[in-house]
């Protein structure tokens, strides 16, 4: 237990009376990828949340090295250790690339990410670094989101919808630089579409369906079938 | 070249009006928080002078130094301790806040200083002028504030678009919640704006005093000069600002050469044109 760096029990988030995540209880240890499954509404953005602090769970805990956080602003929870890609990636608009990328790295955790690193893995955000920017491409934004992401030095990684809304090539790009990305012993929870994507890329996974856990455990541990069945609540 | 002179005071005036309106123009791009108070906030400032110039025997631009630290400390208190607590998707509650403030401190400062029209004086700062053209004199003040107002704004702007504390403004401006898992904190960041604001305010209010009677409830009148130059600038953007406090007082004294009774009513008339004309104003920056 001395290396898990998430440890969620218990949970219960409600939006006023809609509950939105039922006991939901899950772990991620120390560089392991976990994916994050199911379909729409199923209440995958709302954990994100919850685990940054954007919402507050009615009850249950949420451990981050052992320190329950779920009562911690968002701000205090990411200088802990926390970083999100959102869905949808909401760059600062006014905010050039450069800019953006200075911000993510706002709380100061030291760690191996720097403006330079981050160049270093996207070279086109440093060719343009003074582009506002939304002026960038929809990948170039998505890079822009993951390099504001780890400018934080996370421990844990939250991707929200990474391909949402690219073109097959660019996620394809944005993929193979994953290992990367992740190959510092940052632990990491993906949310994703494409389930067979999402499942080739982790050790572990759980899949949500209305608000509950209908499966988890080990990626290449269940059929296609077996999935499927989860996911849709057949 | 009466009219050349008119145009000039105009001009120099609508420093002033940009002074009114860049401490408001601010906090609504921040928080988009409509500060019906702003007005009456300025007027506080000038008596807030007032009582430092009585005390110390400073001159009044040497107020400032103490003047804008204590309107500094209101704002961010003022902020944290109760305007945070109304801001959010609802944009009436604040509203009324703000409205609530600007009637208790009319009627504080009516108890704590009578409805007695007040001034402070400035000295020579007050009487000399210069003359640029036959016929067009320039008053030291008139100038000075228009300075002042010319070197905030550039200021301010600097301060937004090329430090950090800009940064955190614009990021938060953009999307609070994002902002706040980038480890910002909103009710701090609106609490340094709010901050920023009042200082704008009481620098504002210092020339308001040296230039003109005030009493107590002269704040609401203020307030209108503020949002027109700001809406006349296009909401967001600072030197759209000035602009707006230029053609306002520009079209003030152009009325009022025309007819004295026109003053006022000749800047809202521009006002107004320009509404019909570009709703979201000459230079906007804000959606």
């Amino acid at each position: 237990m001395a290396d898990t760096v998430l440890d969620v029990a218990d949970l219960e988030v409600f939006y006023g009376n809609a509950q939105a995540i039922h006991g939901v209880s899950l772990t991620i240890e120390k560089g392991e990828l976990l994916s994050l499954i199911g379909s729409n509404g199923a209440g995958k953005s709302t954990l994100f949340k919850a685990i940054c602090g954007m919402v507050k769970p009615r009850a249950g805990a949420i451990r981050l090295k052992g320190q329950n956080t779920a009562r911690l602003s968002p701000a205090r929870i990411t200088e802990m250790g926390v970083a999100m890609v959102p869905e949808g990636r909401r760059l600062f608009r006014s905010l050039s690339v450069e800019e953006n990328l200075v911000l993510g790295g706002y709380v100061g955790r030291p760690g191996p990410w720097t403006l330079r690193k981050v160049y270093d893995v996207f070279p086109i955000l440093h060719e343009r670094r003074r582009y506002p920017a939304t002026a960038l491409s929809g990948g170039q934004q998505q890079m822009v989101a993951i390099g504001r992401a780890l400018m934080s030095n996370p421990d844990l990684l939250l991707l929200d919808e990474l391909s949402l809304g690219l073109a097959p090539v660019v996620i394809k790009d944005i993929y193979a630089l994953l290992p990367r990305i992740l190959g510092e012993g940052l632990s990491t929870i993906l949310v994703e579409q494409d389930v067979t994507r999402a499942m080739a890329v982790s050790d572990h996974f759980v899949c949500m369906l209305e608000g509950k856990i209908s499966l988890s455990g080990r990626s290449d541990a269940f059929t296609h079938d077996q999935i499927s069945a989860a996911y849709f609540g057949t | 070249m009466e009219w050349i002179n008119v145009i000039v005071q105009g001009v120099l005036i609508g420093g002033l009006y940009a002074l009114f309106a860049a401490g408001l123009s601010l906090i609504f791009g921040v928080m988009r928080l409509v500060n019906i108070a702003h007005g009456d906030f300025i007027v506080g400032a000038a008596y807030l002078a007032m009582v430092v110039i009585q005390a110390t025997g400073l001159h009044p631009l040497a107020s400032l130094f103490l003047v804008v630290p204590a309107m500094a400390a209101i704002g961010y208190a003022i902020q944290l301790g109760l305007l945070n607590r109304v801001l959010g998707n609802d944009i009436l509650p604040p509203l009324i806040v703000t409205f609530g403030l600007s009637i208790i401190l009319q009627n504080l400062l009516l108890t704590g200083f009578s409805a007695d029209s007040r001034k402070l004086n400035a000295g020579a700062l007050e009487t000399q002028s210069l003359a640029v053209l036959p016929g067009v004199d320039v008053g030291y003040l008139p100038l000075l504030t228009f300075v002042a107002a010319v070197a905030l704004i550039a200021g301010l702007q600097y301060l937004f678009y090329h430090t950090a504390m800009g940064r955190a403004f614009r990021a938060t401006s953009d999307d609070g919640e994002i902002a706040q898992i980038m480890g910002l904190d909103n009710r701090r960041v609106f609490a340094w704006a709010m901050s920023l604001s009042m200082s704008v305010v009481a620098i504002a209010g210092v020339f308001l005093a040296i230039r003109a009677n005030f009493d107590p409830f002269m704040g609401p009148s203020r307030l209108i000069f503020g949002f027109e130059a700001v809406i006349i600038g296009g909401l967001g953007n600072l030197w759209g600002t000035l602009a707006g406090g230029v053609i306002l007082g520009v079209a003030q004294g152009l009325g009022a050469q025309i007819d004295p009774g026109w003053q006022l009513l000749a800047g809202h008339i521009a006002f107004l044109v320009i509404l019909a004309v570009k709703p979201r104003g000459l230079f906007p920056r804000i959606d």
